[in-house]
């Protein structure tokens, strides 16, 4: 028999009904599997003892007969859900010591089907990069590496712990949330499946926030059918979040396989940016073709305002950051430092508890938000928002089901590359991921292919409103065709992930 | 547009978050870097666009104004750094 950490979601299940492995086993071989990876740093907290005391309640129910969707399932969680009585820090010092007394609406639809939690998993701070090296808790290392090469490769960010959990075999699967490609983009880079469904179909409720507007949680997994599986369980209406849809919930599983005869799928000319890599215009191109041999009919569309989602972006994000992480003042939770009087103490609590790079977009969106230059910038970039939307929707109006892209305009660097002083060296990782957000639609990011040093890379499907059935119909026929990608194990002193 | 040393200053103020003198140059480069990146927004025809505010079309939901939840001071205080007779504590406010 395989490895039990080899197994995808959907043959976990069917053994476990089966009795034919039991929740407890499952659970064993998966807390083995996280100690023996801590070289990849990809979990800020372990919690093998919640995942044995599940996953013997799963075991029980799964013997009467009340098992639920993912009884038994262990799964890694993004340290940016809040966890009752596990803490949660969104990996920055602020929130070094912070042990929610709540759970997430996403986390609580995992445990009511029955899933087992292995623990929290490394992310950038408060969700604001795009390498996993913004973490308090230092950076992820990539379970992938370059041929011939022992250098530290990132995993994307920001959910980079849950994208190199799950394809260093730690978790079947695990959640992230995705702003602006934090869930696709490392997906990407690590040969995995992760998919940021629409804005609204998942709640936010129990989220550490980052932008409001652009925040929404997604499933990670190793194959098409997992990711379908998690999503049916986490999303689905909360009267928490304003924001969430009363909207029936699919079984997305039954789309994956589904035909895509006739579907039109568009091929977005503004895509071909400078710096693409030859790998990844090869890929989309053999991404097109794989699509059209299942009969899908191959259109070139045009999303004119794509170059200025970006900017745009780097508008309305750090705004709407800045007033969120406004409640980090040393009052109510979290770090605290002492000062001469009350905002003394605020000053110096928040520049001891946020990092670089997250006082940098607090900066920035505390300037786009101020007296004088709100017109200019914020009011603007929603303007602009609108424009990239309209593309979207003219482009749908045309017929057009899904949007075929490149996920990143090239695979993963190594860990330090990007330090540059220009941070928007960095914030270009995201250009094709970010639109997606802006419209408010889903995306998904299936594995394509190897580029030439033997890293990972990406196809991001784009999708009209609430229909990520079409996406995973669409990315089973991918996902068929390129086949799966497994790191070499590394990491384990053993030899065995 | 760019930022000099004193809007610097005055943006981590507002923003409470204490920057030493050393740190503002570094800062107003980096804060620089990202407005000139932004720029281009000024390019875009926005006349006549409406901006947006709400990411699906929906109506904002409504639910009756009552007490849904409380009683819990206790989980509400657990987490903070200062309490006292279940109150949070801060340096004095009002001399």
């Amino acid at each position: 028999m395989t490895e039990l950490t080899d197994l995808t979601i959907a043959q976990a299940r069917d053994l476990l009904r089966n009795r034919k492995i039991s929740a407890a086993e499952l659970a064993e071989a998966h807390v083995a599997a996280v100690e023996g990876a801590r070289a990849l740093n990809a979990f800020v907290e372990e919690t093998p003892q919640s995942a044995r005391a599940m996953a013997k309640a799963a075991d029980a129910r799964l013997a009467n007969g009340t098992a639920g969707p993912l009884e038994g399932i262990p799964l890694g969680v993004k340290d940016l859900f809040c966890t009752r009585d596990v803490r949660t820090t969104a990996a920055s010092r602020i929130l070094e010591n912070f042990v929610p007394t709540y759970e997430s609406t996403v986390t609580s639809n995992l445990w009511r089907d029955g899933a087992v939690m292995l623990g929290k998993l490394n992310n950038d701070e408060f969700a604001m990069g795009s390498s996993n090296e913004t973490s308090f808790f230092g950076p992820v290392v990539s379970p992938w590496r370059r041929k011939g090469s022992n250098q530290d490769i990132v995993p994307g960010g920001s959910s980079g712990g849950s994208a190199a959990a799950v394809a260093a075999r730690l978790c079947l699967g695990a959640t992230g949330t995705d702003t602006g490609g934090s869930i696709r983009q490392p997906a990407a880079y690590s040969g995995i499946v992760g998919i940021k469904p629409t804005y609204g179909r998942c709640s936010r409720w129990g989220i550490v926030a980052f932008a409001s507007s652009l925040d929404q949680a997604g499933p990670f997994a190793r194959t098409v059918t997992d990711a379908a599986i998690l999503l049916r369980s986490m999303a689905g209406h909360d009267p928490k979040d304003t924001t969430s849809v009363d909207r029936a919930v699919p079984d997305y599983e039954a789309a994956v396989g589904r035909s895509i005869k006739g579907m039109k799928v568009g091929i977005p000319k503004e895509y071909r940016v400078d710096g693409m890599g030859a790998d990844v215009e090869a890929l989309w191109q053999r991404g097109a073709d794989w699509l059209k041999e299942s009969g899908a009919e191959i259109v070139a569309v045009s999303l004119p305002h794509t170059r200025y989602a970006l900017p745009a972006y780097y508008i309305v994000a750090p705004a709407e950051a800045s007033s969120n992480l406004a409640r980090y003042d040393g009052v109510r939770y979290g770090l605290r430092e002492p000062g001469r009087d009350v905002i003394d103490m605020y000053e110096h609590t928040r520049a001891a508890g946020f990092g670089k790079e997250v006082r940098r977009r607090i900066m920035i969106g505390t300037y786009v938000l101020s007296a004088g230059y709100y017109d200019a910038y914020y009011l603007r970039a929603q303007k602009v928002r609108t424009l990239i939307k309209r593309d979207f929707e003219q482009c749908f109006a045309q017929g057009v089901a899904a949007i075929l892209t490149p996920t990143t305009p090239s695979a993963a660097f190594a860990v330090g590359e990007k330090s540059s002083a220009d941070p928007v060296e960095m914030y270009l990782n995201d250009v094709f991921t970010v639109t997606v957000n802006m419209a408010g639609l889903p995306g998904l990011s299936v594995p394509g292919g190897l580029d030439a040093s033997g890293l990972p890379l990406g196809l991001q499907l784009i999708g009209q409103p609430f229909e990520e059935e079409t996406l995973f119909a669409l990315a089973s026929v991918i996902e068929r065709a390129a086949g799966a990608f497994t790191p070499e194990p590394w990491w384990s002193a053993s030899g065995q992930a | 547009m760019s930022v000099d040393a004193d809007t610097v200053r005055r943006i981590a103020h507002l923003a409470r978050i204490a920057v030493a003198e050393d740190e503002i140059s570094h800062l107003q480069g980096e804060l620089n870097a990202i407005l000139a990146f932004v720029e281009q927004l000024a390019a875009v025809d926005v006349a006549n666009v409406e901006p947006m505010t709400s990411v699906t079309p929906m109506a904002m939901k409504k639910r009756p104004d009552v007490v849904t939840d409380g009683e819990i001071a206790e989980q509400v205080l657990r987490n903070a750094p200062a309490t006292q007779d279940g109150f949070f504590l801060v340096p004095k406010v009002v001399e």
